[in-house]
């Protein structure tokens, strides 16, 4: 087993009066890629923007590469190595789209050169002195996960990255997440889109009403499908 | 010599000039209030009493310490900034949570305090502070004071940088994505507090500045900033405060029709800027280069 | 008899009593800056708008009254219908500006219009410029009925006007029409889809408000017999603001209790000189940091408190 980059334990997260997350607790490996999967409404952005630190109220226990981040503000988080893409996507408008690309600070080396992050996502090129919320959702969506590329982040939590869009973009959003996958970022994802998740990750997380309830292999995905389905409500 | 409408031209331009330099100190202040408002969302009524410290700031360093007008120009706005920094530390960030009206009452209160000190200390009678570049020159229409036409020129290039500061620049980046979104701004791992704290800092040495180019004009006084912070807020109702470039045109442009207002029409020349917000508040609510929120 | 019934027994002997163990124009002042500071709170604790420049309507009517009673020779009585039609009216075009706003730009559109109203007043032939309308005498009350000239029998007038203000205040929050009103406060939108049109209520309490302060201010010209600069200047509506977060903003009492506590602090302080604006300004800040609720809001909060642990 190699060893893991990020332990979340008995997570326990508020959002102002309201109790969210009830003791969430999942592991990821170095380069591994892992979903988190369940219904609206199970905790899943909840349980992101709680290892982000987003949260005004969180308890537990974050460790990330055996450092305690509970506690911790969520730019000193961010500057650790973990980047964070929303689930809005969270393009500014007053930015054209290459503003929005280095908005984010290099906080470690070894993250992807501008050139690089076009080389992956050529239209951003194009539309590089564009007003970063007159791209289309797809483009977007890019920008935001490219983004994260350049910061020197060595853990990704996506949110939801294919919500809304058409097939051929999900279909290029996918390729994209493999290619991350291989060139060594870890990413943790959100999906509501099950058949989407189960062809880029090697685990997946189920969550119900603020707890991870299960957890599933990719080798075992086609024989607990039924399973999964209940789970989703689909 | 020619009149042109029956005034004569020294008093035309001289007017023209005046105005030209009042729009730029409500150019400076208005663009130091936008700024902070879209980072603090706190309309800082402090402004006023910050460019009279910067003033003060400049007629202390010559009186007490010989302190020149050109290195009081650099000093005094770091000082006045620096002050700025603390009272965010200590009493603004506490409010942000609140209602926009909050921040505006505590700030208010703070003129106060700050004004009072100063009444109570110096008195209300202004202090003179001698001309840095004494002279002028007759331009055959007028006679132009070069400090007076420094200070227009000066006072832009003050604006400019600072549009290209926050249009053009990293920092400015930071600045407008973290005005729309401070919470992932800082999920990026920068350091909001801090850049709200600067952002407050960088507004208020902005009005000292205005208030140190201000003091060889003006007496230096106590209350000169009271008045004038009320006809800057007039002019950020009349601009709106969405757009950089917005405020300094209405600035300079507001500036230069009190001035025409004091040639043609003199007794309405105090409330030529109100009647203006008025207009505009019937015509397009939002401010000349506001959008509706 | 309850608690209630004997607070209320208690104050009504008091405000009668009151003017032969205390100074009444002291009194009277005080009565007219705590009617001011109602109709203030009115607008800002019941309709949640900041109006920074309410000093326009309070000294407009001082001057509109002095000169109803000086140049055109009008009884006391029309005269303060004069202040108080001059305010609502002034309420009215203002107010219709700006509402076109909402929020913090409320607060700066009023703000800038009461300064507007200033230097009018500053120019304006009327008013008496710098020195402003002295002398204005104090003629008997109700044809003759009521002499005024005695500051004890003008302090029972004001009283009456005081009592007369208040209980419209009270009326106002407590009809159906404050009950809009503090539903548009707390969520606008919602009150819009429930289809009523916010501007026009917003509207009515904002020239309701003026009218009030306009009478307030009819009353304290007539009281003290001349009419300043210093009642419509941006200093005067900074106080006012002042009287209601002491008292406690959005409470009944509050408001009178700010203006008796403000206005016997400026008392007492009025030696210091530029150190009153000092002292007003730390207050400001004490209270929006720490005591936001004023001194009612903080003393109903912890009467609840008692009552609901012990």
């Amino acid at each position: 087993m190699v060893e893991n980059i990020l332990q979340v334990a008995g997570l326990q997260g508020w959002y102002g009066e309201s109790h969210v997350l009830h003791g969430v607790g999942l592991e990821i490996g170095r380069g591994e890629l892992v979903t988190l999967l369940g219904r609206n409404g199970a905790g899943k952005t909840t349980t992101l923007k709680s290892i982000m630190g987003i949260l005004e109220k969180r308890l537990g226990s974050v460790r990330f590469e055996n450092r305690e981040t509970v506690g911790l503000p969520s730019d000193q988080i961010a500057r650790l190595g973990i980047a964070y893409c929303p689930e809005e996507r969270g393009i500014f408008s007053s930015l054209d789209v290459e503003e929005n690309l280095l908005l984010p600070p290099v906080v470690r080396p070894g993250g992807m050169s501008l050139a690089d992050i076009y080389g992956l996502f050529p239209n951003l090129q194009e539309r590089r002195r564009s007003q970063g919320t007159k791209l289309s959702g797809g483009e977007q969506q890019m920008l935001s996960i490219g983004r994260t590329l350049r910061t020197g982040a060595s853990l990704l939590l996506l949110d939801e990255p294919t919500e809304g869009l058409a097939p051929v973009v999900v279909q290029r959003i996918g390729e994209v997440i493999r290619q991350l996958k291989a060139r060594g970022f870890t990413i943790l994802l959100v999906e509501q889109n099950f058949r989407f998740a189960a062809t880029v990750a090697d685990r997946h997380y189920v969550m119900e009403d603020g707890r991870v309830v299960d957890m599933v292999v990719a080798a075992d995905v086609a024989q607990s499908a039924a399973k999964i389905q209940a789970y989703l409500g689909v | 010599m020619f009149e042109i409408l029956g005034i004569p031209p020294q008093a035309l331009f001289g007017q023209l000039l005046l105005g030209l330099i009042n729009g730029a100190f409500y150019a400076m202040l208005s663009l130091g209030l936008a700024v902070i408002f879209g980072m603090l969302n706190v309309i800082n009524f402090t402004h006023g009493a910050q460019y009279m410290m910067g003033a003060f700031a400049a007629w202390l360093l010559l009186t007490q310490l010989e302190i020149p007008f050109w290195i009081a120009l650099v000093l005094s706005p770091v000082i006045v900034g620096l002050l700025g920094v603390v009272l965010e530390k200590l009493m603004l960030k506490r409010i942000y949570h609140l209602d926009h009206l909050y921040g505006f009452l505590l700030t208010f209160g703070l003129a106060l305090v700050i004004e009072g000190l100063f009444l109570w200390k110096w008195g209300s009678s202004g202090a003179p502070y001698p001309s840095p570049i004494p002279g002028g020159v007759n331009l055959g229409f007028m006679f132009l004071p070069y400090y007076r036409g420094f200070v227009v020129v000066a006072a832009l290039l003050i604006c400019l940088a600072t549009w290209y500061g926050i249009e053009r620049t990293r920092f400015g980046a930071y600045l407008r994505a973290a005005t729309e979104n401070p919470v992932l701004v800082r999920a990026f791992g920068i350091n909001v507090p801090r850049l709200i704290t600067l952002t407050y800092g960088l507004g208020v040495g902005l009005a000292a500045l205005a208030g140190v180019l201000a003091a060889p004009i003006q007496q230096v006084s106590a209350l000169m900033g009271t008045s004038l912070v009320l006809v800057v807020f007039a002019v950020v109702v009349i601009g709106g405060m969405g757009s950089i470039m917005g405020s300094i045109i209405t600035g300079f442009g507001l500036g230069l029709v009190e001035g025409l207002t004091k040639v043609f029409y003199p007794p309405a020349s105090n409330t030529v800027i109100f009647v203006i917000m008025a207009i505009v508040l019937l015509v397009k609510p939002a401010g000349l280069f506001g959008q509706t929120k | 008899m309850n608690g209630r019934g004997l607070i209320g027994v208690a104050l009504t002997v008091l405000a009668l009593a009151a003017p032969w163990f205390a100074y009444p124009v002291f009194l009277m002042t005080a009565l007219c800056f705590a009617l001011f500071a109602c109709a203030f709170n009115l607008l800002l604790g019941y309709a949640g708008l900041l109006s920074f420049g309410h000093a326009m309507f309070f000294g407009i009517a001082g001057y509109f009254f002095g000169h109803a009673v000086k140049a055109w020779n009008m009884p006391p009585e029309l005269g303060l219908l004069a202040g108080v039609a001059g305010a609502a009216l002034l309420g009215l075009v203002t107010g219709a500006l700006a509402i076109r706003r909402q929020g913090i730009y409320f607060a700066m559109i009023t703000l800038a219009f009461a300064q507007m109203i200033y230097f009018f007043c500053v120019q304006a032939p009327f008013t008496g410029g710098e020195d402003g309308l002295q002398g204005i005498t104090r003629k008997p009350l109700l044809g003759g009925l009521i002499p005024t000239k005695d500051d004890r029998v003008l302090y029972y007038v004001v009283l009456a006007i005081f009592l007369f203000g208040y209980l419209a205040v009270y009326r106002i929050i407590h009809s159906p029409f404050g009950q809009v009103l503090k539903a548009i406060r707390d969520n606008e939108q919602r009150a819009v889809s429930l289809g009523y049109e916010a501007d026009r209520y917003k509207l009515l309490a904002f020239v309701l408000s003026a009218a009030l302060a306009g009478l307030a201010g009819a009353t304290k010209a007539m009281v003290m017999q001349f009419a300043t600069l210093t009642d419509v200047s941006a200093a005067m509506s900074g106080e006012v603001v002042l009287m209601v977060l002491v008292g406690g903003l959005g409470t009944i009492v509050g408001p009178v209790v700010g203006a008796f506590i403000i206005i016997t602090m400026q008392n007492y302080l009025a030696s210091f000189g530029e150190f009153v604006l000092v002292i007003q300004g730390l207050i400001f800040v004490v209270i929006v940091l720490a005591f936001r609720k004023g001194v009612v809001g903080e003393l109903g909060a912890w009467w609840r408190s008692r009552r609901s642990t012990g």
